[in-house]
C-alpha cells in the first residue's frame, strides 16, 4: 500500500511516499491509522490528521483496498 | 458562467484573474486577495512556503465553487492558490465572484474562502530567523 504524506507529516514518516505492507486485501482507516501511530509514534503529537482515499477525506469507518492513492492530511492552513 | 480553479508556482497576476472576472451581465465584482503578513504569534516571518496535495486540493476547490454556484446567483467564480515560496506582501490566494449585484458576490466570496481555509488540501510553513513551522490551522 503506498501512502502520500505532506505537510508536517511528510517530515514525520521522512518521506513523500511511504510504501505501507499491510496483510489484508483491505483494511479500514482506525485500523490504518492505529498501525501508522504503532510505527510513527510522532503523528500521535498532532493535533489530529485525516486520510484522504482517492482524492476524497475518508471517515474512520471508509474501507481501503491496497490499489487505493491513500494520503496522509494535517491540519491545513492554506488561503 | 465560467470557472477558473488553478493553483500556480507563478506569482498570481490579480489583474489577469480579474479579467476573468469581467461578464457583460455583472453588475458585482468581488475578489478577496489572501497575502503575506510579516508578523505571526509574535514572531517576525521571513517567507512563506505552500505546499499542497494538488489533486485533491484542485477537486475540492471544484467542490466548492460547485456548492457556490448552486447557492447564489453568480456569473464566473475565480479560484487560484499560490505553492511555493512567497515574500511579505506577495498574494497567496485570489477568490473572486461575480454576479448582478452585489450581496450575492459577496456572500460567495466569503464562503469559499472560508472553506478554503478549513478543508482544501494546501498547508503553509512559516520561515522565521532561526527556524520554520507548519502551521496547523484547520481542524
Amino acid at each position: 500500500m503506498q501512502l502520500y504524506a505532506f505537510g508536517i507529516t511528510k517530515d514525520i514518516i521522512g518521506e513523500a511516499i511511504l510504501s505501507f505492507p499491510i496483510q489484508e486485501d483491505s483494511i479500514q482507516v482506525q485500523e490504518l491509522k492505529a498501525l501508522l501511530f504503532k510505527k510513527f509514534p510522532d503523528l500521535l503529537r498532532l493535533p489530529s490528521f485525516a486520510i484522504s482515499v482517492n482524492l476524497l477525506y475518508a471517515s474512520d469507518e471508509t474501507w481501503v483496498n491496497k490499489e487505493d492513492e491513500i494520503a496522509l492530511i494535517p491540519p491545513v492552513s492554506g488561503g | 458562467m465560467k470557472t477558473h480553479i488553478a493553483i500556480t508556482s507563478e506569482a498570481i497576476n490579480i489583474y489577469n484573474e480579474h479579467l476573468k472576472l469581467v461578464n457583460p451581465r455583472s453588475g458585482a465584482i468581488c475578489v478577496f486577495i489572501g497575502t503575506v503578513r510579516d508578523f505571526n504569534r509574535e514572531k517576525e516571518v521571513n517567507e512563506l512556503y505552500f505546499e499542497a496535495y494538488e489533486k485533491m486540493a484542485l477537486l475540492t476547490m471544484e467542490a466548492l465553487a460547485h456548492e457556490a454556484k448552486g447557492t447564489w446567483p453568480l456569473h464566473n467564480i475565480v479560484m487560484v492558490h499560490a505553492i511555493g515560496f512567497r515574500k511579505i506582501t506577495d498574494p497567496v490566494v485570489f477568490i473572486g465572484t461575480s454576479s448582478a449585484h452585489r450581496d450575492a458576490a459577496f456572500q460567495a466570496s466569503r464562503f469559499l474562502i472560508d472553506q478554503l481555509k478549513e478543508t482544501v488540501p494546501i498547508w503553509k510553513k512559516e520561515t522565521y530567523q532561526n527556524d520554520s513551522a507548519w502551521i496547523s490551522t484547520h481542524p
